[in-house]
């Protein structure tokens, strides 16, 4: 199934597990431990953020650690900003030909 | 004087919020929006040029343009009139093109609804709420609108997107 970045924050249960991962890593058990949800929800959200490629696991002797992948968002804030410079850019055309207009 | 520029993305929400005030009254703004020869002069960010193939602004119409760039290199772009309410507001839905211009009606699509006002000094604002539904749809906008200079960017972004 194809995931992208807006499926991973568009469940508020999914934003509020990255919020926790921004401030570092942690275990399944230690994040489903912030949650009412069963581990089962939990686990079920980590892998859709895995996939979406916001969140990594790394194996560090028996455990696994979930880690934020801040690379990701910053893609999605470069491609925002070039929106942004276009909109600007066509507005700045549009007022000289309002002037003549 | 201030023109009040908006570009608010709402990246949970899959929403971009843009607003922006003009030095001209309400109904010329309209005009330059809804008339293809005077959206061909400001819809493209140079050095791209805008050249419209169709446009039929009514319920139901389509308004398609390519963005032409300086070696020829053409980005087709198609929007759906959705909904007008005459001088006012009007909505769209946006598609991807294939090399043709011929819209692909199972891609991912964009909605842009624009509202229009009048503001104090004979100005005016238009507010634009465009709603997408993918990574993919924002780049059919940077992809529309792009520059050179940008395009190892672009490139980045087809990787990505077929790595997904």
């Amino acid at each position: 199934m194809r995931r992208d970045i807006f499926q991973a924050i568009a469940d508020p249960t999914r934003r509020a597990i990255l919020t926790l991962l921004v401030t570092g890593a942690m275990t399944p058990n230690a994040i489903a431990g912030h949650f009412d949800s069963s581990r089962q929800a939990v686990s079920k959200h980590l892998q859709i953020l895995t996939e979406c490629e916001v969140v990594t696991a790394k194996q560090t002797g028996r455990e696994i650690h979930y880690h934020f992948n801040p690379e990701k968002m910053k893609e999605i804030d470069i491609w925002l900003e070039q929106l942004r410079k276009m909109w600007i850019d066509r507005f700045d055309q549009l007022d000289d030909l309002l002037k003549d207009l | 004087m201030t023109n009040n520029f908006v570009f608010e993305p709402n990246l949970a929400a899959k929403t971009i919020r843009v607003s922006r005030e003009f030095n001209a009254p309400i109904e010329k703004v309209w005009r330059a929006w809804t008339e293809a020869d005077l959206l061909d002069k400001w819809v493209a960010p140079k050095p791209w040029t805008a050249v419209t193939k169709t446009m039929d602004f009514t319920v139901g119409g389509i308004w398609l343009y390519a963005m032409v760039g300086t070696e020829g290199q053409k980005h087709w772009v198609y929007a759906e009139f959705t909904a007008i309410e005459n001088g006012r507001a009007f909505s769209t839905i946006g598609r991807f093109c294939d090399g043709e211009g011929n819209p692909i009606f199972e891609g991912p699509k964009s909605y842009h609804d624009n509202k229009f006002s009048t503001i104090e000094g004979n100005r005016s604002k238009v507010d634009t709420l465009i709603t997408f539904e993918d990574e993919s749809t924002i780049k059919m906008f940077v992809d529309g609108g792009f520059k050179e200079g940008t395009i190892a960017t672009l490139n980045q972004l087809d990787e990505l997107l077929a790595s997904e």
